[in-house]
């Protein structure tokens, strides 16, 4: 595992004073700072209406922040000074085409970058291969369960090899088994391959589970409140699900996500 | 990553009577018992009341007159067919191709819609004779006729179709900056396309319907005149049956270009879509 955080090495992604102001002038979000360093697994944990996903689609580039600037340092620049990251998008739904296979499906964003049929296709294989789905490339959506259609979003996800995967709230319509399962499975894909991951959750216990760093987000108006460190060593599996560490942790996360919604009430 | 043992959904067998799946089978035999029974209740009736067949003939009269006059029917039924296929076709073309020019800019809708709603309303046999008037070539006026009773189902259920896509996957093509091109090919498409072939299960009934009322305005005589002339003609010589065997040519047309297209839409979305998907318990 390569050192992660902001504070180890160039950081991947930088926001500076990030704002977000609807045409109705509510303030979804309000004034985040903060660093995503390469290879960092970040949470972000809130109660509904945080502006945690609203926050996740402008680093994503989906929505424009009305104040402040999103900055990738190491990223390549279009001709306007727009910066390209690689990015891969994992939405709470698997939102698959259901007209197309899972393998076309995993091959999307390749075919969408003008890839020759034969290698995306390949790259689409060994995407869904490595999510657990050798043998599935011909199902239909529709043919597949609800965590087999994440695996396949989170595939289509993989399959450009993207620098940073951002995923808001994928497990939280799966059954508790199956999204066990795909917190260990993706956690596995993570530490072989070191991407970075900006995670958006309302579960205290997943982001514990999963995350390096974890930003506690409060509402109204949306905003970073505080930022915990988990230091807990990776691989982490069933063992650490269960361990004095693990309930610990997720004590100290969860008094301060209390925290940051009373605040809002004695606000 | 693997899958958990009994993660991937197991498909459920059917069980199949003579190639048709055993529960599909009271929906075809059903209708067919009805229909027999009602024909030996039309046959009954006019035998034991001895209806003369100039007020209804029997079901076996209509049957021998068909027969009888197949040589002459069956042209004025290609030629009606011939014109509800073209004016289905064109309707099917230049409604996709008007959603689709809808779909790329809000304000051409706003302006286009309200007119393609205007041709809907106007009744075609309102409207029928002026065509007739205006356009020199019958087959043509007939065809426009056809088209525009066809055009509007199509256009509307496409444009409909072109704007329900999933707001998340316009989001991912933007994420991996699609071109408008390509989101119109790999994603608008084929989402309208359920939308599009229910569209046309409706117009080509409709593209018939349209065919017939412009013959029945037009009136053309002669031999290669559609099946509507040959009712107009049956009915000034009191030929009731012969009215009847055209009207049943007419029925049989209609089902005919209904289940072709429905097989279409079938075949079309049997791999994905809910609609063609086989109903469980």
């Amino acid at each position: 595992m390569q050192e992660g955080g902001a504070q180890g090495g160039r950081p991947l992604v930088v926001l500076r004073g990030v704002e977000k102001r609807y045409a109705a002038g509510t303030l979804a979000v309000r004034g985040v700072d903060l660093g995503i360093g390469r290879g960092d697994f970040l949470s972000l944990l809130g109660p509904s209406g945080c502006g945690k996903s609203t926050l996740l689609r402008m680093i994503a580039g989906l929505t424009a922040p009305s104040a402040g600037a999103i900055d990738w340092p190491s990223a390549p620049h279009d001709a306007k000074g727009v910066a390209e990251p690689r990015l891969g998008f994992v939405f709470q739904e698997p939102t698959l085409m259901p007209w197309a296979t899972a393998l076309a499906n995993a091959a999307l964003p390749l075919k969408l970058e003008g890839v020759a049929r034969s290698e995306r296709e390949a790259r689409a294989a060994e995407a869904l291969a490595r999510v657990g789905l050798g043998g599935f490339e011909r199902a239909y959506p529709r043919a597949l369960s609800g965590g087999m259609r994440m695996r396949v979003s989170i595939a289509r996800a993989l399959v450009t090899r993207p620098d940073i995967l951002l995923m808001d709230e994928p497990f939280a319509a799966l059954d508790e088994i199956t999204r066990f399962r795909l917190n260990n499975d993706l956690l596995e894909i993570w530490q072989e391959t070191g991407f970075t991951v900006v995670f958006v959750t309302h579960s205290v216990f997943e982001s514990v589970y999963l995350s390096r760093r974890i930003a506690v987000m409060a509402a109204r108006p949306g905003r970073i409140e505080t930022e915990i460190a988990v230091p807990a060593a990776y691989p982490r599996g069933e063992a650490f699900r269960t361990s004095a560490e693990y309930a610990a942790l997720c004590r100290t996360v969860s008094l301060a996500l209390g925290k940051a919604i009373e605040g809002r009430h004695a606000a | 990553m693997t899958l958990a043992p009994g993660e991937a959904p197991t498909p459920l067998p059917v069980r199949r009577v003579l190639g048709v799946a055993a529960e599909a089978w009271p929906r075809i035999l059903m209708p067919v018992l009805i229909g027999a029974l009602s024909l030996g209740a039309w046959e009954w009736a006019v035998r034991a009341n001895e209806i003369p067949p100039y007020v209804l003939p029997s079901p076996s009269v209509i049957w021998a007159t068909l027969l009888r006059d197949w040589p002459s029917l069956s042209v004025s039924l290609w030629v009606t067919l011939q014109i509800t296929f073209a004016a289905l076709a064109v309707a099917a073309a230049a409604g996709l191709a008007l959603a689709i020019l809808f779909a790329q800019s809000k304000w051409v809708e706003l302006s286009l819609f309200p007119y393609a709603v205007v041709l809907q309303v106007t009744p075609i046999v309102a409207i029928a004779p002026l065509i007739i008037i205006w356009v020199e070539d019958i087959r043509l006026a007939l065809l426009i006729c056809a088209w525009i009773v066809a055009f509007f189902p199509i256009l509307s259920n496409t444009t409909l179709g072109l704007n329900s896509v999933d707001h998340n996957l316009v989001d991912l093509f933007r994420l991996y900056r699609a071109s408008r091109l390509q989101t119109l090919l790999h994603l608008r498409l084929p989402a309208a396309m359920p939308y599009f072939l229910a569209g046309l299960r409706i117009s080509g009934g409709l593209a018939l319907i349209g065919a017939i009322v412009a013959e029945f305005v037009a009136g053309t005589g002669g031999r290669a005149s559609g099946l509507a002339y040959r009712i107009l003609e049956a009915g000034y010589q009191l030929q009731i049956p012969r009215m009847f065997a055209a009207l049943f040519l007419i029925c049989i047309a209609g089902i005919a270009i209904f289940l072709a297209l429905s097989l279409i839409q079938h075949l079309a979305l049997r791999r994905w879509h809910e609609s063609a998907m086989r109903r469980e318990g």
